[in-house]
């Protein structure tokens, strides 16, 4: 299984089109063909590399099952009545010594054998599906060719298939959502079963780092989400505290005031600030965000913690800004001519207009604007991981250190892992409840933007 | 009633407007200058956030050296050991050399400190290039060490006190002497460019990482692109309307705004421990980025598809032409532009994108430049995460200049999306 394979596999589809192609000409001497040429090729040549493209993937997709299997059969006594997890342990090394990478403590003899063994297992078995694909992909040539002829309908044949992948293709978002869900909430439940789910969602103490153990003293660990839920919360209320009248005020001035040119200048530098990486931000916040308001506290004689709540919500809150004024921008731009028009002719001032016309009509389009920035908030990570603090503090002031879900589920999972620990699989758990909010909020406003557009358009 | 009456009273309805006209007129501007408030600030943001990452980074493409006089003694080097010979002993006797009164081990161990631990590097290279250097006396440019670099760079106040610096009083003198010698110079920081991390900032660089970068983009790419545009088509040009294409509807818009990290962990959970793939990989973070930014390219594709008029279809359908090769051969082509647009900018956020990469392991100290899909790799974002983590006052130029050149490359691309845009797209 190596680029050569690929490149034989590529080539002899090219040289199948061709041939079928070719073919179909010659055989259009006897009859009138279906098709154009080129899908005789195009069928030719779906003859050659689907059956053989299936055998290499199913390959690729099993060699590791089935290579380990075949090598635990023949490992000693001594190894394979380990249990699983130690077993895996031994298997990396035997996998290590077979491509000749460094390997913890010296291999004895079985495990030299079983790593040869392993290799000659692999390079076998490669070298066999490969000639075997090959080989498949020949046959279907010949095949795709020999059934080539002026009755065939090979255009309906091959757009069938062209049709088929586009189908397996728009599934694939499907599959993507299942896939979260399942891989998630597979996780969330093996936590469950060592963490009661009253303690997760209604405990009030959070502390996974003392779980690591379990003879250390004090190993229960504490599993409490609210402090975390509430840390993410104040931050995300800090933000939008900032980017809601921000971004609506300058998406009112920009579609409602400002010139063309201004306009066109302006909008676009706005736009910058949602293309910036949210690493970006994360580093702002804590090197000159985070110290600047702890000076300015300071000055003012408050206690500000070094990773505050505030600096990591207003950093948060420049990220949304151009988020809310693009889609208020949008909505306030679909609010019908007519409106404006009737309400300025009757004598309002533009102001007034705007205050009691455009914004309520568009304020259904503007909530859901609003809702997708708190679902963005509230999911966002690298800015916390990077200015907020990883202690949970239970506390709705905005100058001291809090937590957030996202932070502890990178925090919990970066670095060594282990899945049978809750630490790890509180993650997962937090994860879950991520998903399931930000779900929330990202349907409700999507119905709520959806329903607006009907209306007017 | 009353009303109409007071105002009749008053002057009628035009004086009562008149009265209240200024205030409202007021409000008018009130509202107004709250407007320009708004865009103000947000324009002050962007500036105060371009400013702040440029002012600290800029002094990272230029790096402090140091002149040495380099005796390539015989003894040390010869034929034999050139692959593991002792550079940095010689460049350690060049220093005594340089400053013959420093005694005892502690003043000596702090002079070998003025220079980086990756001078010898710089010499093997020579001596291995052209070993006729073997038994000279060579005057080379040598990276200083990162506390040197930071003082001739102006980020460390000499007047400070000295335990609140990390350079002594005493390297301090030797680093004044080697500046009235002319021995110590700003040059363009080339190391930046072409190494892998380090733990010493003056010889990490953010190659190791643009290369990661680019392995995870080109698994993106070659995956999002042709299965986005795929899904696209089915859903716009041949699914019916039924329930069943609703949901997907549904899903891929939610999708779209699902938290990144929740792609992080189905990549952890999927990929890694169930596919067993390798952790760290641009493998692997290129699948977690596709699934990622799979939605973004599918509604941009699909907006690209919708923008195309019926009667182009229409047209094709009447002279014959298939269902299939009226979009492959006619809605396609011209809907190309959108969807590539569409596609760059979703390029440019999974360029940007942390969180998912951290939970799949893309997250490890790796000083190699990775060779394949498998190797274990980095990625530009991330090597600025490890960096701005580092306490070392020097990473955080290489910090900024990391995100300098990330931000080059996305307003580059960003560009190109414009660019794009502004050639291709057809207006109907």
């Amino acid at each position: 299984m190596n680029i050569g394979f690929f490149a034989a596999l590529i080539l002899l589809t090219a040289t199948s089109y061709l041939l079928g192609r070719k073919k179909a000409v010659r055989v259009s001497a006897y009859g009138r063909l279906h098709s154009r040429p080129n899908y005789y090729g195009a069928y030719v040549a779906l003859w050659c590399l689907l059956p053989a493209a299936l055998v290499a993937v199913l390959w690729i997709a099993l060699e590791p099952w089935l290579l380990t299997h075949l090598i635990v059969r023949e490992l000693p006594e001594s190894y394979s009545g380990l249990p699983p997890d130690r077993l895996g342990l031994v298997l990396n090394d035997i996998k290590n010594l077979a491509t000749g990478a460094m390997v913890s403590g010296e291999p004895d003899e079985a495990l030299r054998a079983a790593a040869d063994h392993y290799r000659s297992l692999k390079s076998l078995g490669s070298a066999a599906v490969a000639v075997g694909c090959l080989s498949l992909a020949v046959a279907g040539l010949a095949w795709g060719v020999r059934k080539v002829q002026p009755t065939l309908r090979a255009r309906n044949q091959v757009e069938r298939v062209v049709r088929a992948i586009l189908i397996v293709s728009s599934t694939l978002a499907i599959f993507t959502t299942v896939g979260i869900v399942l891989s998630v909430l597979f996780e969330a439940v093996r936590f469950f079963r060592m963490v009661p789910p009253w303690e997760f969602f209604f405990g009030l103490k959070w502390s996974p780092q003392i779980a690591i153990r379990a003879d250390q003293v004090g190993a229960s660990g504490a599993f409490g989400m609210i402090p975390v839920f509430t840390g993410t919360l104040l931050i995300s209320a800090i933000a939008m505290g900032l980017a809601v009248p921000v971004g609506l005020f300058s998406a009112v001035y920009l579609s409602e005031y400002a010139s063309r040119p201004v306009r066109a200048v302006v909008k676009p530098l706005l736009e910058i600030l949602a293309g910036v990486p949210t690493v970006v931000y994360g580093f702002f916040a804590a090197l000159t965000v985070g110290p600047t308001i702890r000076q300015v506290g300071e000055r003012l004689g408050l206690e500000v913690a070094s990773e505050s709540a505030l600096a990591a919500g207003l950093v948060m809150g420049i990220m949304i800004i151009p988020f809310i004024s693009s889609l208020s921008d949008d909505v306030i731009n679909a609010v019908p001519q007519d409106l404006r028009d009737g309400s300025l002719a009757l004598g309002a001032t533009r102001a007034e207009t705007i205050r009691q016309v455009v914004l309520p009509a568009a304020l259904p389009g503007i909530m859901g604007g609003v809702l997708l920035g708190v679902s963005r908030a509230i999911g966002e990570t690298m800015i916390v991981v990077m200015a907020a603090g990883l202690s949970a503090n239970l506390t709705m002031n905005p100058l001291q250190a809090v937590t957030t879900v996202t932070v502890q589920i990178v925090t919990l999972l970066v670095g060594d892992q282990e899945f049978d620990s809750p630490k790890t699989l509180a993650a997962f758990a937090l994860g879950l409840v991520l998903f399931i909010v930000t779900l929330c909020l990202n349907v409700v406003a999507l119905v709520v933007v959806r329903r607006y557009r009907e209306q007017y358009e | 009633m009353a009303e109409d009456r007071r105002l009749e009273r008053d002057g009628g309805i035009a004086a009562a407007v008149q009265r209240t006209l200024a205030r409202r007129y007021r409000a008018e501007r009130r509202f107004r200058l709250f407007g320009m408030i708004a865009v103000a600030v947000g324009l002050l943001f962007l500036a105060v956030l371009f400013t702040a990452i440029v002012s600290k980074g800029y002094t990272a493409f230029q790096q402090t050296y140091v002149l040495l006089d380099v005796y390539v003694d015989p003894d040390v080097v010869h034929v034999g050991n050139l692959d593991s010979a002792d550079y940095q002993g010689l460049i350690k006797t060049s220093l005594r050399e340089l400053f013959p009164d420093v005694k005892g081990r502690r003043d000596k161990r702090n002079l070998y400190k003025l220079v980086s631990s990756g001078a010898g590097a710089v010499l093997r290279r020579m001596v291995l290039e052209d070993t006729s250097l073997i038994g000279r006396r060579l005057r080379i440019w040598v990276p200083a060490d990162d506390d040197v670099d930071m003082v001739i760079k102006g980020h460390v106040d000499r007047t400070l006190p000295e335990s609140q610096r990390r350079l002594d009083d005493q390297s301090l003198a030797w680093v004044e002497v080697l500046e009235r010698q002319n021995r110590l110079e700003k040059k363009w920081n080339f190391t930046f460019f072409t190494a892998g991390d380090s733990r010493e900032p003056e010889l990490a660089g953010i190659w190791g990482a643009t290369v990661g970068s680019f392995y995870t983009l080109m698994i993106t790419l070659l995956l999002s692109f042709p299965l986005g545009a795929a899904a696209a088509i089915y859903l716009e040009e041949f699914a019916p309307r039924n329930r069943w294409t609703d949901v997907i509807e549904v899903n891929i818009n939610n999708l779209a705004a699902v938290p990144s990290i929740v792609f992080g962990l189905l990549g952890l959970a999927v990929f890694l421990n169930f596919f067993g793939l390798p952790r760290s990989s641009p493998l692997v973070g290129g699948l977690v980025l596709t699934l990622m930014t799979l939605p973004t390219i599918i509604i941009a594709a699909r907006a690209a598809l919708q923008s195309v008029p019926p009667s182009i279809r229409d047209a094709a359908l009447a002279v014959g032409a298939s269902k299939m090769q009226t979009v492959f051969h006619h809605v396609l082509p011209l809907a190309l532009p959108g969807m590539l647009t569409g596609t760059i900018i979703g390029m440019a956020r999974a360029l940007g994108e942390t969180a998912p990469l951290l939970m799949v392991g893309m997250v490890a100290f790796i000083v190699d430049i990775p060779r394949g899909l498998t190797d274990a790799a980095t990625v530009l974002p991330v090597q600025i995460y490890l960096w701005a983590d580092s306490p070392e006052r020097a990473f955080v130029e290489k910090t900024s200049a990391a995100i300098i050149v990330l931000l080059a490359f996305l307003i580059v691309m960003n560009a190109a999306a414009v660019f794009l845009r502004n050639r291709y797209e057809r207006r109907w």
